[in-house]
């Protein structure tokens, strides 16, 4: 589906969004680097959900707001808390005693520059779209487009999505099932 | 298009590669799975910068897609990082490197 959308561009807006997406970028790869040198698990799910939500903001500014929500949605919000509840659930994460008394503040602050970094992208972010006439930039997929593609030309592309993700439930109750497998221990050794 | 293609498949493929090396460089089976997590994300980004480049929605929902298959995905080994943890004690990769027919 061609987007229809093509009003003329504001310069101001357009410079912006330029600017945006480099200091955004920036960050996601920081995040993504402090991400996959950490040591501790948890601190780097910690930063990679920084990382998420920078990757987030950087769709909407590509003109893809429904994909946005849904990356700090269901990345940020489902998938990272999903790992966060598995490594403390298996007690991954390494406590030695002088971590007892919580983070030091050279662990806080990279983690927190980067939040606030964020936070300021995202209230440029939004008052950017105030300056821009009708609300929303000249490239943006409407809800209304994407619901129409995704329905119409991709609705057997969605069924199949649903089925994959019945299996994935069926097989991860499968797998984390500890009966079963001690059953079938049983069966091999008798 | 607010910056040129080129640029955004720049930063993808930084994120890929930094992924990729998580999951070759790194022991423990939960960062093996994160490095899988931004390899995928790098995709996602490529997908949504080809789908401003062409002004057309195809990209996005194949990132929909994309994100639907992460959950089966994270789902399932997650479940497998519980139980091969609960049958050696360990999430250490150097553990699993044996087979038994």
């Amino acid at each position: 589906m061609i987007l229809t959308r093509l009003a003329t561009p504001v310069s101001g807006f357009t410079n912006m969004a330029t600017a945006l997406f480099y200091i955004l970028g920036t960050i996601t790869v920081i995040a993504t680097l402090l991400a996959i040198t950490r040591r501790n698990p948890v601190h780097s799910v910690i930063y990679l959900v920084n990382s998420f939500f920078a990757l987030a903001l950087l769709f909407y500014l590509l003109g893809a707001p429904l994909v946005a929500a849904w990356e700090v949605i269901i990345y940020a919000g489902a998938i990272m808390v999903l790992f966060l509840f598995i490594i403390m659930m298996l007690e991954l994460a390494p406590t030695p005693e002088a971590d007892r008394m919580g983070p030091t503040w050279w662990q806080w602050l990279p983690v927190l520059l980067l939040a606030v970094a964020l936070v300021t992208c995202t209230l440029l972010l939004i008052g950017l779209d105030t300056s821009v006439a009708q609300g929303v930039p000249h490239w943006y997929a409407t809800p209304r487009d994407f619901g129409y593609a995704l329905f119409g030309k991709y609705a057997l592309a969605v069924e199949v999505v649903s089925f994959q993700l019945l299996f994935a439930a069926v097989g991860a109750f499968y797998v984390g099932k500890p009966e079963a497998r001690a059953n079938k221990r049983e069966e091999e050794g008798a | 298009m607010i910056v040129p293609l080129e640029h955004v498949l720049f930063l993808s493929t930084i994120l890929f590669i930094l992924g990729l090396g998580c999951v070759l460089a790194r022991r423990n089976l939960i960062m093996i799975l994160i490095g899988v997590e931004i390899m995928l994300n790098a995709v996602g980004l490529t997908l949504v910068g080809a789908s401003a480049f062409w002004q057309q929605v195809d990209g996005q929902i194949m990132v929909i897609f994309l994100m639907a298959m992460t959950s089966a995905e994270v789902s399932i080994s997650l479940a497998m990082v519980v139980y091969l943890n609960r049958r050696k004690g360990t999430v250490d990769v150097r553990a699993f490197d044996e087979m038994r027919g």
